[in-house]
């Protein structure tokens, strides 16, 4: 039993804790202890990737229970992969926080660490009801973030948010409640076991229980009926925020991956393949309708807030085929998908806070400040995004295309991803030709300049996407084998019969 | 036992769903609360109902589930900072927006009629 597992969760907290004490301290001090943490937790989440490479499951028990009766945390290919994958993203959204947009709430750091450790916690958990605890830890951080510099716009947007989260969480504990009721056990691999056991009147109970669960997760990655919330409150939040919030859904789809092939797989018996015959229509009704968001967009952080949605649809559709190639493809463009998302709400903050009053209105304005720089750097997250040649999001699309079989589904996969790459692009080419190239005449108030860590932090996160391109070979090799983790769950099983740890120098003389 | 528990977790549970629905946010407070007390006995219950057991193997013969009541705890205590947060942001809300709808301010014009009405029933 290795104790690294548990270092992406205790990183992250103890920092935190550490700058709830901090705060009168000078800001730069905090700043620096802040980032620390952050660069710490991703050497962490880079020593589990490498630990969990070897395709084999480690499993950490809490208390040194065995694992049915204890809470574990269970390290995979693919927690390590979303362990990554946020911890890369957590370091350069907070150094652009850093660059500013900390100020004005002396908590923020406390709160964007609190918030990684809710995720982490979340990729790590074995446990169903310790994932609930996970989702609302990393909810009540992102209460907090999303209200972080105030302005009364970010209130009522903020309210919905909370309110449909309660709502969530509700219904989670319900589904919950169902499922123990007759598994008599909220252990991931220990309800592996027992849902196949499941017969007659009960089955209906679990498959009530199931059912629920994935709307919550739904809910959480918004999927079409569960998302009309998320445009508003990600445009309102600040970028660093907004950008950290791009993982957010992919919790969402993280348990989705993580439960149903796992509990609802293909030897679930008559519980197989759970509620995937309803993802598949909803998520290309959410891609579609994602896109004609994004269309519709008046400001590019909307825009970018909508293609948010895009990429829940565009990423659940090859999931609900149920298929290894699917899978991966998909995990292959959550990657792409997450980092591209969160430049370009950088991107779009740098480009209001150098266009005097029209900020990211997509109007014609004077010429801004920095228009080569941010151009360039919108350029790349546009084309990721839209999914095309050469960069990351192209890569991605383009294995979810190969992934499935002719048929059906294959001709409304290509029909609707393709058609809706191409109205992204023509929405991404509209914002980008009004915002960089129509440029009126008049006079721009002296905007601030831009500092370095912000324009360092967004420049390197944008390029993430070319260094996708450099390693799809790697990557896609990961996901292939994360895939075919995934749907075979005996390795998952497994874990059950680990071994707890014996003390060497057991207590002399028991306490009856 | 098991129909009067069931009444209750049901009447609370409408009840909550009802006031969620409302426009202002105090009865969409009232209504989260109601709702998470029906979901905290729902809980509760999927440990199965018994009276008068020990959550403790072998002092007797039968004994109650204990997880489900380190469940509820758990839930009681989220929840209980959900809605103390909830609360906060409702009064910001009213603070901010000088109105308490859940879509904050409207450019709300009632129609002549009505407020003819409104002013003769005065």
């Amino acid at each position: 039993m290795t104790h690294w597992l548990i270092a992406p969760i205790l990183i992250p907290l103890l920092g935190g804790i550490l700058q709830v004490f901090m705060g009168y301290a000078p800001i730069s001090l905090r700043r620096t202890l802040a980032i620390a943490t952050t660069v710490l937790m991703l050497v962490s989440a880079v020593v589990l990737l490498a630990l969990a490479s070897d395709g084999s499951y480690r499993a950490y028990a809490f208390g040194n229970w065995q694992p049915p009766f204890g809470i574990v945390l269970v390290l995979d290919r693919l927690a390590a992969l979303m362990l990554v994958l946020t911890a890369v993203l957590g370091l350069f959204c907070h150094i652009y926080a850093s660059g500013g947009a900390d100020e004005g709430n002396r908590q923020f750091h406390t709160l964007f660490l609190f918030q990684l450790m809710g995720l982490n916690i979340a990729f790590l958990t074995g446990d169903l009801f310790n994932l609930f605890v996970a989702f609302e830890v990393l909810l009540i951080a992102s209460y907090g973030l999303l209200m972080h510099g105030g302005g009364t716009t970010r209130t009522v947007p903020g309210l919905h948010y909370v309110t449909l989260n309660l709502a969530g969480s509700a219904l989670f504990l319900i589904s919950v409640g169902m499922i123990y009721s007759v598994t008599g056990t909220l252990n991931m691999a220990d309800l592996a076991v027992k849902i196949p056991q499941v017969s007659g009147n009960n089955l209906n109970l679990v498959k009530a229980g199931g059912m629920m669960l994935l709307v919550v997760f739904g809910l959480k990655a918004a999927i079409l009926p569960l998302c009309f919330w998320l445009p508003k409150a990600y445009a309102r939040a600040t970028a660093p925020v907004a950008a950290l919030f791009a993982v957010m859904t992919k919790v969402g789809i993280y348990a989705i991956v993580r439960i149903y092939p796992l509990i609802f797989g293909e030897g679930a018996g008559e519980l197989a393949n759970l509620g995937m015959d309803w993802l598949f229509p909803l998520a290309l009704v959410t891609l579609s309708m994602g896109v004609i968001g994004a269309l519709g967009a008046d400001n590019l952080k909307t825009l970018v807030a909508w293609q948010v949605i895009i990429s829940v649809g565009t990423l659940l559709a090859p999931i609900a085929l149920g298929s290894e190639a699917g899978l991966s493809a998909a995990l292959f463009y959550l990657v792409s998908t997450t980092w591209t998302v969160a430049a370009l709400f950088l991107v779009s903050e740098l480009v209001a806070s150098q266009r005097g009053t029209a900020a990211d209105s997509i109007v014609t304005a004077p010429q801004m400040r920095h228009r080569t720089f941010l151009s360039v750097l919108f350029l790349i997250g546009a084309v990721a995004a839209a999914g095309l040649p050469p960069l990351g999001g192209f890569f991605g699309k383009l294995l979810i295309l190969k992934a499935v079989e002719p048929g059906t589904q294959m001709a409304w996969l290509w029909g609707v991803l393709l058609a809706g790459g191409f109205f992204t692009l023509i929405a991404y080419s509209r914002a980008g030709s009004i915002v960089f190239w129509w440029n009126v005449d008049g006079h721009l108030e002296t905007p601030e300049p831009l500092n370095n860590r912000v324009a360092i932090s967004t420049g390197i996160l944008t390029c993430l996407t070319l260094l996708i391109v450099i390693l799809a070979g790697p990557l896609s090799d990961y996901t292939r084998a994360t895939a075919e983790q995934l749907y075979d769950n005996r390795g998952y099983i497994n874990i059950l019969q680990t071994p707890v740890h014996v003390p060497q120098n057991p207590l002399v003389g028991e306490v009856n | 036992m098991e129909l009067l528990f069931a009444l209750v977790i049901g009447a609370l549970t409408a009840s909550g769903v009802y006031l969620l629905l409302r426009a202002r946010t105090f009865p969409v407070i009232m209504g989260l609360t109601l709702l998470s007390y029906g979901v905290n006995l729902f809980l509760f219950a999927s440990g199965r109902l018994a009276t008068g057991q020990q959550p403790v193997i072998g002092t007797t013969t039968s004994y109650s589930d204990p997880l489900p009541q380190a469940l509820v705890l758990t839930a009681i205590v989220i929840g209980f900072a959900m809605t103390a947060f909830l609360v906060v942001l409702s009064l910001r809300n009213l603070a901010d927006n000088e109105n308490d709808h859940v879509d904050g301010p409207r450019e709300e014009i009632l129609p002549e009629s009505k407020q003819e009405q409104e002013a003769s029933s005065k």
